[in-house]
C-alpha cells in the first residue's frame, strides 16, 4: 500500500514537473521572440538572400550559407564586410558589433541585395 | 529608334520572303544551325542545306571567325557534371568548321571560380584548337577576388585599362570590352568612365564604312534586367558606333543564343560550351537549367562569324554541339 502511494506521488511528481518545464519552455520561446534576434542565418537560394531583411541584435554572429550551383558574395556597400567567394555550400559569418543599417549585396550578381539592421 | 524604321528595317523591300514573321522565324532557328545575314539594312536568313549551295559564292576577302562563350571550367554540379568534355566538343567544332576560323573570340566566364588550374585547363583545351590566335575579354567568374590581377596577367597583356582593347582583321574594327568589374549594389554591368573615354577615341578616327564588332561578357543591350543581363552605360558606348552603317554586336553570359536587331547595329548572344541557363523570366533565377543528359548537347554551343568585303554583311551563324 505504502508502495502505491509512492509511486502515485511520484507519478504525479514526474508529471508536474514536466509540465512545468512544457510551460516554461513556451515562456521561453516568447521571451526570445521579443528579445534574441528572429534568426541568424541568410540562406542563398535562386539568386537571393533569405531573409532579405534580418533584425539582429548587437553582438549577433549573423551566417550566409550559399545553396546555388553558382557563387555568389555577401558585401556590404560601407564596406564593413566583404566574404569570400562562395561556392555551393560555403558559409561566411560576420559578428555585428555596433548598431546600425548594414545594405549588403553580391558582388557577383548585383541584383541580388539584402539588409542587415542591427539594434 | 522609332517603331517605323523597326518596321522598316524588318519588311520584306526585297520580296524575298523575309518580313517581321520572317525575322522571328530566323530568331527561333538560332541555336539549332540558323544563318542570318544583313545586307543593305535587311535581315536575310537562309537554313543549312542553302548556305551550302551559297558555299561556292564566298570568295577572296573573307573573314571567319569563331566566338565561344562561358566554358566555366570548374564547374561540375548536376547541370553539366563534365565541362571539359563539352569544351573539347566544342574545339572539335570549330576545327570541323567548313570555312576555316582565322581566330577565335572568348567572350568571358573562361573559368567556373578563377582558379589557376581552371583557367590552365581551358589554355591547354584550346591548344588543340586550328585557330590559333584566341582574343578574350573576361566574364565576372574570371575576376573574383582580386578584381582582375590574374586575369589580366594571362589574357590581358597588351590591354588598356581593365583588359580593354582593339584591333583590326581585314578592314574590320574589333572592340573587346569589360563590362564585368565595379559592379554596383542593384546595378548591371557597368563599362566605366575611364573605358567610354578610350572608346570614342579609339573609334573617332574610323570612316563610317569600317565594319564594327564589338564584343564583351555581359549583353550591351537591355536583355533582361530583373536578372542583371544589361549594361548600365551600353547606350553611351553605342551612341559612339551611331556613325557606322554595319555594327555587330558579340556577348555571353546567358548562356542561351538570342539576337536582335536594332537599326545597323545587331546585337547577339552565343551559347555556353557548359550548361544553359533558362529563357529570361522562365524560372525562379538564372541559376543553371538541368535538362536531360541526352539533350545537353543540344543547349550547348559555339558561333561561327563571316564578314564579306563589298556586301556591307557580318554572317552570324550558331551551331549546337548535338
Amino acid at each position: 500500500m505504502r508502495r502505491i502511494v509512492s509511486t502515485a506521488v511520484l507519478f504525479a511528481t514526474t508529471f508536474g514537473v514536466a509540465f512545468a518545464g512544457l510551460r516554461a519552455g513556451e515562456r521561453n520561446i516568447s521571451a526570445a521572440a521579443q528579445q534574441k534576434p528572429d534568426a541568424t542565418e541568410v540562406k542563398i537560394d535562386n539568386f537571393s538572400f533569405g531573409p532579405a531583411e534580418l533584425k539582429v541584435s548587437v553582438g549577433t554572429t549573423v551566417t550566409w550559407t550559399n545553396r546555388d550551383d553558382i557563387p555568389h558574395t555577401a558585401v556590404s556597400t560601407d564596406k564593413t564586410f566583404k566574404s569570400k567567394v562562395l561556392d555551393t555550400d560555403e558559409k561566411f559569418s560576420f559578428t555585428f558589433s555596433k548598431p546600425g543599417t548594414y545594405e549588403y549585396f553580391c558582388s557577383i550578381h548585383p541584383k541580388m541585395t539584402g539588409k542587415v539592421v542591427v539594434q | 529608334m522609332t517603331a517605323k524604321s523597326k518596321d522598316e528595317l524588318l519588311h520584306d523591300h526585297n520580296h524575298d520572303g523575309v518580313d517581321r514573321r520572317g525575322f522571328l522565324k530566323c530568331m527561333a532557328w538560332a541555336g539549332t544551325g540558323a544563318f542570318c545575314i544583313m545586307q543593305g539594312g535587311v535581315l536575310k536568313s537562309y537554313s543549312m542545306s542553302q548556305m551550302a549551295q551559297m558555299g561556292g559564292k564566298v570568295g577572296k576577302g573573307e573573314l571567319s571567325f569563331v566566338q565561344i562563350s562561358d566554358s566555366h571550367m570548374g564547374f561540375n554540379k548536376a547541370a553539366n557534371p563534365d565541362v571539359v568534355g563539352t569544351l573539347k566538343t566544342a574545339i572539335d567544332k570549330v576545327n570541323a568548321l567548313s570555312t576555316p576560323a582565322e581566330f577565335m573570340l572568348h567572350t568571358g566566364d573562361i573559368s567556373h571560380l578563377s582558379k589557376p588550374e581552371e583557367f590552365d585547363t581551358v589554355d591547354q583545351i584550346l591548344k588543340g584548337a586550328t585557330p590559333k590566335d584566341i582574343f578574350y575579354v573576361p566574364g565576372e567568374h574570371d575576376m573574383l577576388n582580386d578584381d582582375g590581377k590574374q586575369y589580366l596577367e594571362r589574357y590581358g597583356k597588351n590591354t588598356k585599362g581593365a583588359g580593354w582593347y582593339s584591333f583590326d582583321k581585314k578592314g574590320v574594327h574589333f572592340i573587346g570590352l569589360v563590362n564585368v568589374l565595379n559592379l554596383k549594389a542593384g546595378g548591371l554591368g557597368t563599362l566605366g568612365h575611364d573605358q567610354l573615354e578610350w572608346m570614342e577615341d579609339d573609334v573617332k578616327h574610323l570612316k563610317s564604312s569600317t565594319p564594327i564588332v564589338v564584343f564583351a561578357h555581359i549583353p550591351l543591350w537591355s536583355v533582361y534586367p530583373e536578372w542583371g543581363w544589361g549594361t548600365e552605360d551600353s547606350a553611351q558606348a553605342l551612341a559612339y558606333l551611331k556613325k557606322f552603317g554595319s555594327v555587330t554586336v558579340l556577348n555571353g553570359h546567358i548562356h542561351q543564343t538570342m539576337q536582335k536587331v536594332e537599326g545597323n547595329v545587331t546585337f547577339h548572344t552565343a551559347a555556353s560550351t557548359a550548361f544553359p541557363q533558362p529563357e529570361p523570366g522562365k524560372a525562379p533565377s538564372p541559376g543553371p537549367m538541368k535538362v536531360p543528359a541526352e539533350q545537353l548537347k543540344s543547349v550547348l554551343g559555339i558561333t561561327d562569324v563571316n564578314y564579306v568585303h563589298g556586301q556591307h554583311a557580318l554572317a552570324v551563324v550558331d551551331s549546337s554541339l548535338a
